[in-house]
């Protein structure tokens, strides 16, 4: 049980250092730690703020625990327990995001991003994608913002730990 | 005088939108929704409505509920010709699923004592998937200009009714690693869909054979409709490296196919708009 929660959160922040975020009138391309911006040609002039020493350090601060906030753990379904879980706050350089998951019959019923990087999220798009790749491969630089992630079949199992799940919890309303 | 004419060039990135996800025949479904009433009520109970329908047809064509109506067909409690006329319908679409295949989709399998069992369950998620869909953008249609994608499970569609909104974006996965995508594509309206190993291991069987394929990491095609996408990605990924020249032959297809060497291919179906595709997904 224990063991799960900290694997799943580790997913969620490990997702969470992939958000990218954007306003409602320009794009902002991401970078992952790692790489640096490879001829992207977006801007991000003006829109931003930056947090200079909380890119690299968050990943591996990011695997901390979670805090359920509420447990029910039916182990007859042997898939996780039930309850909420908050993910640590993490510190992405466009600002705090901290994600929370509901459980329930080990199921993920719902995704919610419960601290935005601005204090105003419904005039916020956040979006989620897999910035190593997307800096490569991204069709449009001002387009940069994937929607959906088409692969093998994703398990219920799986959901959480996928790139698609990050999206959806950006959206859910 | 001349008419001023103003050319919107920079799609809106203000338009509301809202995300639902529910898990229905095992699969975690996402539906996306764009536009004025996206935050609304209306659009709740309308992608609730799809949801519903979802899981009518999971009721319905479960192999895993061993009382479901497909289950009772599966196991000979029940003739096909007596069935639920939507079963009967998806049955003609398998029939029709396999000879569009050249026999690499089937839903008669014969199981462990011999006897020719009915499956149909490689063809209904995408059909049932692509059902509600349409119903659902017939009712997105009457709260106003919306667009919509749902994700199943990593099969999607997607639909716009609006001139002024960025396309959707689909990513395809790269299979040895699912963290990183392999090609991004943008569509307005369309379906992709992949069929690979990388989640649940060797579970794609050759019909012709019975031995589980392995010719290819991944196949996923792109195309009108997620039924068919859906299908041929299957069939693809059946057919291994033959697949290559096979859909190339198919109208209003595209495909993206990785070799067991992680080579990727990228073909072209017949139409100018497959080409359009993907044109798409070779230049990104």
């Amino acid at each position: 049980m224990k063991k799960i929660v900290l694997a799943v959160m580790t997913t969620i922040s490990g997702l969470v250092m992939l958000f990218s975020y954007h306003t409602s009138t320009q794009s902002v391309a991401a970078t992952t730690p790692e790489e640096t911006d490879t001829g992207n040609t977006q801007s991000d002039a003006g829109t931003t703020t930056t947090a200079p020493s909380a890119t690299s350090s968050a990943s591996s601060t990011a695997s901390a625990s979670a805090t359920p906030t509420a447990s029910a753990s039916s182990s007859a379904s042997g898939s996780g327990g039930d309850g909420t879980y908050t993910g640590d706050a993490v510190e992405t350089r466009w600002g705090t995001v901290q994600v929370e998951i509901t459980v329930e019959n080990g199921k993920i019923t719902s995704a919610d991003a419960v601290q935005f990087p601005n204090e105003n999220p419904k005039d916020q798009q956040i979006n989620a994608y897999a910035v190593p790749a997307l800096n490569a491969e991204v069709v449009q630089a001002q387009s940069a913002s994937i929607d959906a992630v088409s692969g093998a079949t994703v398990t219920s199992g799986g959901y959480i730990e996928s790139l698609q799940s990050a999206i959806d919890a950006a959206h859910l309303g | 005088m001349p008419t001023q004419v103003t050319v919107v060039t920079q799609p809106r990135q203000d338009v509301p939108r809202r995300a639902f996800v529910a898990q229905i025949m095992g699969l975690p479904m996402s539906i996306h929704v764009r536009g004025p009433q996206a935050l609304g009520p209306g659009v709740a109970a309308a992608v609730e409505a799809a949801f519903t329908r979802l899981r009518a047809d999971e009721a319905m064509f479960s192999t895993w509920q061993p009382d479901s109506p497909v289950s009772r067909i599966k196991d000979g409690r029940d003739r096909l010709v007596d069935a639920h006329p939507r079963i009967r319908h998806v049955a003609a679409l398998c029939e029709l699923a396999g000879h569009r295949t050249g026999g690499s989709f089937a839903a008669w399998l014969p199981g462990p004592d011999g006897r020719q069992r009915f499956d149909p369950t490689g063809l209904v998620k995408g059909w049932a998937v692509e059902e509600a869909f349409t119903a659902l953008l017939a009712d997105l249609r009457m709260r106003g200009p919306h667009d919509a994608l749902i994700c199943a499970g990593g099969d999607i569609a997607v639909a716009c009714s609006r001139a002024d909104t960025p396309s959707w974006v689909v990513a395809v996965e790269d299979p040895r690693d699912r963290s990183r995508s392999l090609r991004s594509l943008e569509l307005r309206t369309g379906a992709v869909a992949t069929s690979g190993t990388a989640a649940r291991g060797k579970h794609i069987v050759n019909p012709s054979t019975g031995a589980a394929a392995d010719g290819l990491l991944s196949a996923t095609v792109i195309g009108p409709k997620l039924t068919w996408a859906d299908v041929y990605a299957t069939a693809a990924f059946v057919k291994g490296t033959a697949a290559l020249p096979w859909i190339a032959t198919l109208p209003d297809h595209a495909g993206i196919l990785v070799a067991t060497d992680g080579a990727v291919s990228t073909i072209a179906g017949m139409t100018a708009q497959a080409t359009r595709w993907s044109s798409l997904a070779s230049t990104v």
